[in-house]
């Protein structure tokens, strides 16, 4: 098992090799340098700056030296905002989406799983098609038009909670950007636990522990849940990064000091280095996130060798 | 004649499907005395299956069911159709237990084997802690599991077929039921385990006192296993009698034609001086079990050295249980698979020939698969299917030619050439083989690969299936390769016979000398299993 | 259950031709209302995207100086109001659907063409070839690709170009997935087996045996992929990072919208019930599409 978490924590090393060699490369094709468009700097003070952030090394040296950088958790400087390093600005940035994040997805099992049996339990009946149809728009409206319009109704209209702001994690300012990020995934989770529940169900071990006498709750709870779990169990992975990429326009959205909105000002304001290292930072987050699911996924199966 | 068990009074079942209802059993009447042993045989589709599964009401929603299921049980005679739920779950597993036909899927792949045989004792006896254990041991070794104090933590992926049959028959019996309801428990296995099995089921019969109710296709386990007979056809029974009247007189056209399926004759060997076909020799095949990206792979050898002379107008039959290699060995002598040896096609060595050179002779050695639904092409017509091989191998015919040609073909198989228009999906199994056939023959090929060509059909379509290919090798002087896990089968139709085991040769020779007096213990004990005299 | 079911309707009686399974499917698409429904409103939803801005009386960025942020009214021909810099809403959301779904079609098939002959030739080639190149796939797919696409934005300007060539490049992933997957299922199947033992060349058996068997599992990939690339350009353009003035499209205007919302709702409401009934639409026929496709799920 400790095995099996080591190697694949070997393999997650050339994808993130990848990202942060296209990341760098990517920003080193983009036309113009950093210090263009800004008022024209006197040509020591630019010769200065390059030789600062190494800019005057061949690009092979400063792959390296990004590299090695990075091995102490060094991000490099922000080239908008002067005084941060990208690391500080991540490590003040990321405690907040963390906990925007894991509230939405803790919301999002929370319903989701709930909603999906429920649904296959009751196929084809009204709840059915009430969670489904619900579900079915809840992955059809984009998040960046349902976090609006909850803003609209419950922070302008009614005025029960803050519009926006994070106010050091108050819950009243949660609520609204946690629902606004969970709805999706509530949604996709509860179609998939739908969908899976009723494909266990037909199967024929299912059969068997009616035959075994099992009263109907029984046989759901010992013998139906945990394998109709499991692809819901493998989704998480795919559910994690879909919530770290809404949080992007939510933390817009409801104003929230993340590192969501740290990318975006800094896409919008062309902060190379910013903008790199937060998709470095966020590669290596997926990486290490889809790990931990993998071996949640092979803790919950037998039928995974861990040789492999 | 003992006390009644089960009687079954105009049981009637009908599907409520989306597109209407369908009724699966019209009309099933029987009865089931203490201690007794009774078949249901019929084809697929008969009913038997639904009959069976109605009785613990395991059925899904949509099957709406009526009649009378009158249970001697417990609590005296009572109807099951009209009895309350919790009282079926008393009945399910405890007075009544069942066993399915799917051994690989019927237990649950999360669960330890022993724990799901124990949670039967959980919900029916006193039984608890240690003294659970100690019965759930004791029922692996009635059914003969080895090392049944390890095993009980096994889970079910690490279980052979076999093994997780048994499993199911020891969660079957821990209740000490009165009735077993056997739906074709031993369809998915290889005959050798198929015997034990039923010798099993047999022993514990004795030990228990219990009635079985089999559900079976196969008239063989039926002759041996079972006191008295129902046979069934489109969701009725039209003839039930004890087992010896059955095969002695019976008396309903459709038992008649169904004992008489069981496939006869046999093919004169033909004479040694014939010229040789296809020769191989020392021929292996391997495959890689993990595939590593940049260190060697492990490997499997699937056939280990093989030697073997078809000679012209023969029909030489592979038998061997699953895992033996025999379709491998068929695959490798096409070319379809990668092999090492040589083999010679008529007069040209075959062996380092690349899939260009190799494309002419495609034309004179041809192949039938098992599948009849995997074999055919989804989407494209019977016409597009059969002139196929037309279009590589004589692209100088004209779209008349061909059509011509395609019709001959579907003629030859007694098919109706004006359904070259339609899909493989409206033809039933046995058509689809034909489709099949035509497509092989259509190239007027010297030599047919048959890999177990009649394994998926019933018995009464296997018998026409196996006329036609008679008459087709008598017609055209057809050279066979049959190769079949069904003894029956290929002692009816070849004159040859190679035994394979574990990728090599047990035992070759002429067929009826290798039937009557077998050489190898193996092959002996194939021939036992396979007709069933170890049961009797 | 279903071999048998199959087997008791040989030939579905006398019909002159034979059914193939896309009429068939079509048959029972037919019947599922919602997916009707939705196929409806989806062409008339394209037909008023490409024809309507030429219908309506207000050019894409005409201003009406006697009405900013109007509400919509029919009095004045502003069926959807006006926006902050009096132009006609519906003029515009017409013409930013014109720019969504034609992204959306364009990257679909992109990913189309690249995903379902990676697939192929992987699930065909198998061994070796197969493991490397899915490796690669499965490489690809822990990349944080919004990002990754975002940083492409940053790089190289908001060019719809891009927006099309990158979310295609995004989405071939799960396409070749799908068909690989497919492909090594029915490479294993005997039809195949039986091809190549008539002397069929490999192009020809995966260009008329396999890629046609996988085209139902395509077909409702594609319907579903449709929706999820609408969807990342609204992403991309509501963040400022997508399609750029004068041109616009539903994401660009759902952000103009967000930032009116408390003066002019229209402004929010009226692209997103677009965007919104276009991708409800799009998955209801996915859906309908999969089940008609595979009976077995119903």
């Amino acid at each position: 098992m400790l095995l099996y978490v080591f190697k694949r924590l070997l393999q997650a090393i050339p994808t993130l090799l990848i990202v942060i060699t296209l990341s760098f490369f990517l920003m080193h094709l983009a036309p113009g340098g950093p210090f263009d468009g800004e008022r024209q700097l006197p040509a020591e003070i630019e010769a200065n700056l390059r030789a600062a952030y190494h800019l005057d090394q061949p690009v092979w040296r400063q792959y390296l030296i990004y590299l090695g950088n990075l091995l102490q958790g060094d991000f490099g400087p922000s080239f908008r905002y002067k005084d941060f390093t990208v690391t500080e600005l991540i490590a003040q940035g990321f405690p907040v989406s963390l906990e925007l994040g894991l509230w939405a997805i803790a919301l999002a099992i929370a319903l989701g799983l709930p909603l999906g049996i429920v649904a296959a339990l009751h196929r084809n009946s009204s709840v059915d098609y009430l969670v489904m149809g619900t579900a079915l728009a809840g992955v059809a409206i984009p998040n960046f038009v349902i976090a609006p319009i909850l803003a609209l109704v419950f922070g302008v209209l009614l005025a029960w909670l803050p519009v926006g702001g994070w106010n050091d994690g108050h819950w009243r300012n949660m609520v609204l950007p946690v629902v606004a990020l969970s709805i999706q995934q509530v949604a996709y989770i509860a179609r998939m636990t739908r969908a899976s529940m009723i494909e266990v169900l037909g199967t024929h071990y299912i059969r068997t522990a009616r035959a075994k006498g099992l009263s109907e709750r029984e046989v759901i709870w010992r013998h139906a849940l945990r394998p109709a779990l499991l692809p819901v169990v493998s989704y998480l992975g795919p559910a994690i990064a879909g919530i770290i990429t809404g949080s992007v326009v939510i933390e817009q959205i409801f104003g929230i000091p993340g590192i969501g909105r740290y990318f975006v000002q800094a896409a919008l304001n062309r902060d190379y280095t910013l903008v790199m290292g937060t998709v470095v930072f966020y590669g290596i987050l997926i990486v290490l996130l889809n790990l931990i699911v993998d071996v949640l996924y092979s803790a919950l199966d037998p039928q995974i060798r861990y040789d492999d | 004649m003992s006390r009644s068990l089960l009687e079954i009074e105009r049981l009637q079942v009908a599907f409520e499907l989306p597109h209407g209802r369908v009724a699966a059993v019209k009309d099933v009447s029987f009865s089931l005395a203490e201690g007794e042993t009774l078949a249901l045989v019929g084809e697929s589709g008969s009913g038997k299956s639904v009959s069976s599964t109605a009785i613990l009401r395991l059925l899904p929603e949509f099957a709406a069911t009526r009649g009378a299921i009158h249970w001697h049980g417990s609590q005296g005679r009572e109807n099951l159709l009209a009895a309350s739920s919790r009282r079926m779950r008393h009945i399910r597993g405890n007075e009544i237990s069942m066993i399915f036909q799917e051994p690989m899927t019927s237990l649950n792949p999360l669960q330890r084997i022993g724990r799901q045989v124990r949670e039967v004792l959980d919900k029916h006896t006193k039984l608890r802690g240690q003294a659970a254990q100690r019965r759930v041991i004791e029922l692996f070794e009635q059914v003969g599991i080895p090392e049944p104090e390890r095993r009980v933590a096994s889970y079910p992926h690490e279980l052979s077929g076999g093994q997780r049959q048994r499993v199911m028959i020891a969660m079957a019996l821990a209740c000490e039921p009165r009735l077993l309801i056997a739906d074709e428990p031993t369809t998915a296995l290889d005959v050798t385990v198929q015997a034990q099995i039923l010798a099993l089921l047999k022993q514990l019969q004795r030990q228990y006192g219990m009635a079985i109710l089999f559900i079976t296709h196969d008239l063989g386990i039926v002759r041996h296993f079972a006191d008295r007979v129902c046979v069934m056809r489109h969701g009725e029974v039209v003839e039930s009698a004890t087992t010896r009247e059955l095969f002695a007189s019976p008396r309903h056209d459709y038992t008649r034609m169904l004992i008489e399926a069981e496939p006869r004759g046999r093919k004169p060997p033909v004479a040694d001086t014939a010229p040789v076909i296809m020769q191989a020799r020392d021929l292996k095949v391997r495959f890689a079990l993990k595939k590593r990206l940049f260190r060697p792979s492990d490997y499997f050898e699937a056939v280990r050295g093989i030697d073997l002379t078809i000679r012209q107008g023969q029909t030489v039959g592979i038998v061997g249980e699953s895992g033996s290699g025999k379709s491998t060995l068929g695959r490798a002598l096409l070319r379809l698979l990668q092999s090492s040896g040589d083999i010679h096609f008529e007069d040209t060595d075959l062996t380092h020939l690349d899939s260009g050179t190799l494309r002419p002779l495609r034309s004179r050695m041809q192949v039938v698969f098992q599948d009849p639904f995997g074999s055919l092409s989804p989407r494209m017509t019977v016409g597009e299917i059969v002139s196929e091989g037309l279009r590589v191998h004589h692209p100088e015919l004209t779209r008349r030619q061909r059509t011509e040609r395609v019709i001959e073909a579907l003629e030859e198989v007694s098919l109706d050439p004006a359904t070259r228009q339609r899909y493989p999906h409206e033809f039933s199994g046995g058509q689809r083989q034909r489709i099949a056939i035509a497509r092989a023959l259509v190239l007027k090929p010297r030599f047919l690969l048959l890999d177990e060509p009649t394994s998926a059909l019933d018995r009464s379509v296997q018998a026409t299936v196996i006329e036609l290919l008679r008459n087709l090798q008598q017609r055209h002087g057809l050279t066979y390769l049959f190769i079949s896990h069904d003894l029956a089968v290929v002692r009816a139709l070849a004159d040859t016979v190679l035994v394979m085991k574990e990728g090599r040769v047990v035992e070759q020779g002429e067929t009826e000398a290798l039937f009557r007096s077998p050489r190898e213990t193996y092959t002996r004990e194939l021939i036992r299993a396979a007709f069933l005299e170890q049961v009797a | 259950m279903t071999t048998e079911h199959t087997a008791t309707h040989p030939g579905a009686g006398d019909l002159p031709a034979g059914e193939s399974l896309g009429r068939d499917a079509w048959r029972r698409l037919k019947q599922n209302r919602a997916a009707m429904v939705s196929l409806v409103l989806l062409i008339l939803i394209a037909i008023a995207c490409v024809v309507g801005p030429w219908l309506t009386p207000w050019g894409l960025n005409e201003v009406n100086w006697n009405a900013f942020r109007a509400p919509p009214s029919l009095a004045d021909g502003h069926l959807a109001g006006t926006d902050a810099n009096g132009r006609d809403l519906l003029t515009r959301t017409l013409y930013g659907g014109q720019i969504s779904l034609s992204v959306a079609l364009v990257a679909t098939l992109v990913s189309l063409v690249i995903g379902v002959l990676y697939g192929a030739i992987a699930g065909y080639l198998g061994g070796r070839v197969d493991n490397l190149m899915m490796r690669f796939v499965d490489i690809m797919y822990s990349l944080p690709f919004m990002f990754l696409v975002i940083l492409l934005m940053v790089v190289f300007g908001r060019n719809i170009l891009l927006i099309y060539a990158a979310i295609g490049a995004v989405e071939w992933l799960d396409m070749s997935r799908i068909v690989r997957g497919q492909t090594l299922a029915l490479k294993r199947r005997e039809f195949v087996e039986a091809a190549r033992a008539l002397g069929v060349r490999s192009r020809t058996i995966v260009m008329r045996h396999l890629i046609p068997n996988t085209l139902g599992p395509v077909v409702v990939y594609v319907t579903l992929t449709v929706p999820k690339v609408i969807l990342l350009e609204s992403f991309l353009s509501f963040l400022g990072l997508g399609v750029q003035e004068p041109m616009t499209s539903w994401g660009v205007l759902i952000s103009e919208g967000v930032d009116m919302m408390q003066g002019a709702p229209w402004m929010l409401l009226v692209p997103s019930t677009f965007l919104a009934v276009t991708l409800l639409c799009l998955n209801f026929l996915g859906d309908g599409l999969r089940d008609a496709l595979d009976p077995r799920t119903r």
